[in-house]
């Protein structure tokens, strides 16, 4: 390779160098603590990765798991990308699922409409969630953060009693008696999928989170949109001097990634449960902003670090059964990252790589200026 | 080096010795006596990654004098002072102050050892009094208590002593721009400095309170104290120095004094060749009305009405410079014509369009540039390449995008024409405009702007803080557009652009204008004294 080739090669792939460096210091770390604390960590990260990569099973089941952390990643980087950070992944999740339960328990089509249409439900369904924070932003100056706080309790809560209601009966399963789930979807809207041997069936969620990573990707990169949100979030008056509407933009980009958060729960509901019951898939809105963070908002990263998010999850059921750890110890490996990330400066002092460029913050540092 | 020799005589006669400016150096003063050195730098080096600062800066300060440094942006003036007021540390090199070397570890050592800076950029707290704003760092105590009346005595001891007229109980929010300065030089003489470092100290004030700063710097001097006077200015430098250092590049290209220089000469020494100070302009042809401003009204984000009034017109081939201090409603009433704020009250009309309430897009379809006064605020976005802010308002039209798909490769293209055509000193058009000098990021931006189809030009201080290379250009570019037929409203704060580009001047006061002259009717004495509102 010549000099010139190295330093693109350099330039191209070293924020990634960052990130993996945190999650093996974590690893490394996490091994410190179960050795300390008397435990077999060997034993503990051979079980760790058979669980999650190690196996044609393991590793359909962390793809399955990691499908709507992509998704709700990418909801979170694309509002970062339009300097609006979104908390609210997780009730715009719930809002999606809903409206896609709605469709599928209300209407039989054949699946090559009924399909899109339960995914443009979610879409949609997130996106008016999100687009309250939005257009308050907008409008009124109020901040995200709070606000989409505020909406996923307010999502959680409509869910809850949207489903337990008896009187009148709103979502709930009349036939189900301890009132804690909707109706299955009908079988005309549920993802088909493949089935390798013994393993799980793995449904086509995956290919979607692939085509909106590529496309959140192309969206910000290629087109005139996704170059306004992106000026409207880097700097607000010079895209007020440029001609574009702030206000609009910041609306159009809380909406864009409600949608993709919405996806993420009609997948969900279509692809593995085919309900919402009380206990859907809680917290992963939340990890979604710890997903986006570990890849720097990059897409692509995110597609890695959704399935890094996911397989730690898998793998740990049987980490616990190999080691006898405690589920709890993914948890702190997955804090460390984040703490690893968030403090990029213990890494780059640990595995002395250069200062940083001035500008190129890590993403929840910048986030929480004055917005 | 032979010590004893000047420090300086090495760099010019190797670099420069044919050129028949450079004068001899000389660190004698004009009566012949030899004054001591209170600070004495030795081959300074500082680098950063990929340039150097500062490359073997020497230079004498001796009491009792004023020493200009002039050079122009990233020539390494602000690198060296901030060594020696301790927030860098250099590379190689030693400092002397009073004969004894001293290394400033912080700004705290270097005002022990009676070094003091007053900022381009006040370091005041506003809603603190002139006494607290003081003491602050520096209290004097009795039980654990804030002696105020003791600062407030000895404040009044040195307003006295140097001629620094100030009110020690005021508010420093109250104060205008003229005293806070002054209560930022106490501030430094409180602390027993007796050398001061004045950075760019005039950037922010009307031509009186110019003159007014000449005097005390003159009484400090008298007094013994040793002033560091850094600026671009070159009317100052000739008027209040001893002696003038040039720095180009991180080097010392040049030492001399008011008597043997000229603005001609320094110029060239500064730029390393010779440039015209004069714009070269021909007799204006005003053409149909383009502009066309009726009794305008806008307020400021404090809702005061700081444009109160207005009424202009501008011609097609024709510059209107609007001259004025800053803060006196310029900034706002720029704003309201191009759509980034509403107005109050009154009409904006543009080639025969009412555009009152039109936005910002719309405005600029309308043939309308505008150069923004903040270029990093609104005129770029500091951390995208090049190429992406040579599009910034035109990135939706074609040949820039086809539908809703960007066309990256008309973006480039454009992006090397412009710097192609305005000579922008880059890399490639790939790199992140934060990495080019203010010079370059203000050329590229007329570059873009002057890249449109254009009826009314809209130059809001467009040379402000950039090279005099960068000046002469700019100025020369706006002076083809007047002549292409273009209406240009220049806004400026500094009365030598307004005098060098405008057929016509209005003089704006307190969000009035207060006279509009054809250029050359009134005397630039005459113009000062209509800004700071002597006409009223």
């Amino acid at each position: 390779m010549s000099r010139s080739a190295i330093v693109a090669f350099w330039e191209r792939y070293s924020p990634a160098l960052v990130p993996v460096l945190a999650v093996f210091t974590a690893l490394v770390v996490g091994a410190l603590l179960i050795g300390l604390t008397g435990g077999d960590w060997q034993a503990a990260y051979i079980g760790l990765w058979q669980g999650s990569f190690g196996t044609p099973r393991a590793l359909v089941d962390t793809i399955i798991r990691s499908t709507p952390y992509i998704i709700c990643g990418l909801a979170v980087a694309l509002a970062f990308k339009a300097g609006l950070f979104n908390i609210g992944a997780e009730g715009q999740l719930y809002a999606g699922a809903l409206c896609a339960v709605v469709i599928g328990t209300t209407m039989q089509l054949p699946p090559i409409f009924h399909i899109p249409l339960g995914i443009i439900a979610g879409a949609l369904g997130g996106a008016a969630w999100a687009s309250i924070a939005g257009i308050l932003k907008a409008r009124t100056g109020a901040h995200e953060v709070i606000n989409t706080i505020m909406l996923n309790y307010i999502a959680l809560r409509l869910t809850d009693w949207l489903i337990k209601s008896r009187q009148p009966l709103l979502l709930g399963d009349p036939a189900d008696t301890s009132g804690s789930r909707t109706p299955h979807i009908a079988e005309t809207m549920r993802l088909p999928g493949v089935s390798l041997g013994n393993t799980n069936t793995l449904h086509l969620g995956i290919l979607l989170a692939v085509i909106l990573v590529f496309g959140v990707a192309w969206f910000f990169k290629r087109t005139t949109l996704g170059f306004e949100l992106r000026m409207a979030g880097t700097n607000p008056n010079a895209a007020r001097y440029a001609g574009i509407s702030v206000p609009r933009s910041i609306i159009l980009a809380m909406a864009f990634a409600g949608g993709l958060a919405g996806i993420a729960g009609a997948g969900e509901v279509m692809g593995v449960r085919y309900e919402v019951s009380t206990n859907f898939i809680s917290g992963v809105g939340f990890d979604a902003i710890a997903v986006a963070l570990l890849a720097r908002g990059n897409p692509v990263g995110i597609l890695f670090a959704g399935l890094l998010w996911g397989g730690l999850l898998t793998g740990a059921r049987l980490m616990q059964v190999r080691a006898g750890l405690s589920i709890d110890v993914i948890k702190i490996i997955q804090a460390l990252i984040i703490m690893f990330i968030a403090a990029d400066q213990i890494v780059r002092f640990l595995y002395r790589i250069p200062q940083r460029k001035a500008g190129d913050e890590t993403m929840v540092s910048k986030g929480w200026g004055g917005g | 080096m032979v010590s004893g020799l000047p420090a300086t005589s090495r760099c010019p006669l190797c670099l420069y010795g044919k050129n028949s400016y450079l004068p001899k150096v000389t660190t004698v003063t004009q009566e012949g006596t030899e004054r001591p050195v209170v600070l004495e730098a030795r081959q300074i080096t500082k680098r950063f990654p990929g340039v150097t600062a500062n490359d073997q800066v020497s230079l004498r300060l001796h009491k009792g004098e004023v020493l200009a440094l002039l050079g122009e942006n990233g020539a390494g003036k602000s690198t060296l002072m901030n060594i020696l007021y301790g927030l860098y540390s250099q590379d190689a090199g030693e400092i002397l102050v009073d004969g004894q070397p001293f290394r400033a570890k912080s700004p705290h050592d270097a005002i022990a050892r009676g070094i003091g800076m007053v900022h381009q950029h006040f370091q005041l707290v506003p809603v603190m009094s002139v006494v607290e704003n003081v003491m602050l760092g520096n209290e004097i105590t009795r039980w654990g208590f804030l002696s105020r009346r003791k600062v407030a005595e000895h404040i009044l001891e040195i307003s006295r002593r140097y001629g620094l007229p100030v009110e020690p109980y005021a508010l420093v929010a109250d104060l205008d721009v003229g005293a806070q300065q002054r209560v930022e030089i106490i501030k430094a003489l409180y602390r027993n400095a007796d050398i001061l470092i004045l950075d760019e100290p005039t950037a922010v004030l009307t031509p009186q309170e110019a003159d007014d700063l000449v005097r005390v710097m003159r009484t400090l001097t008298a007094q013994g104290k040793a002033l560091i006077f850094i600026t671009h200015k070159l009317r100052e430098v000739l008027e209040v120095a001893d002696r003038i250092v040039v720095l180009r590049a991180g080097r010392v290209v040049g030492e001399t004094t008011p008597r043997e220089a000229s603005e001609a000469s320094l110029a060239a020494m500064m730029v390393g060749r010779s440039v015209l100070l004069r714009v070269e302009k021909a007799e204006a042809k005003p053409g149909a009305t383009v502009l066309s401003v009726r009794d305008l009204q806008v307020r400021d984000d404090r809702r005061l009405m700081v444009v109160d009034g207005v009424s202009l017109e501008v011609h097609a081939g024709e510059i209107l410079g609007i001259a004025g201090v800053q803060g006196n409603g310029q900034t706002e009433l720029v704003q309201a014509l191009t759509g980034l704020r509403a107005s109050e009250a009154g009409s904006i009309e543009i080639a025969g369009n009412n555009v009152t309430s039109a936005n910002p897009r719309q405005i600029s379809e309308l043939g309308v540039a505008h150069i923004p006064e903040d270029r990093q605020r609104d005129g770029i976005v500091t951390s995208y390449p090049l190429t992406e802010n040579g599009v910034l308002e035109l990135y939706y039209r074609p040949p820039f995008a086809r539908g809703i798909v960007r066309n990256e490769g008309a973006i480039v293209q454009h992006a090397k024409q412009l710097v192609a055509d305005f000579d922008v000193r880059t890399p490639s058009v790939h790199v992140e405009a934060s990495s080019l000098s203010g010079g370059n990021q203000q050329k590229f931006i007329v570059a873009r702007e002057f890249s449109r189809d254009l009826k009314l030009l809209i130059a809001a201080q467009p040379t402000r803080g950039i090279d005099v290379g960068s000046i002469e250009f700019i100025h020369q570019q706006i002076i083809k557009k007047r002549d292409e037929g273009v209406a240009v409203l220049l806004v400026s704060a500094e009365l030598d652009e307004i005098l060098a580009l405008s057929d016509l001047i209005a003089v704006m006061y307190h969000g009035h204008i207060v006279a509009t002259v054809r250029n050359g009717e009134l005397t630039r004495e005459q113009l000062g004294l209509l800004m700071a509102g002597g006409g009223e």
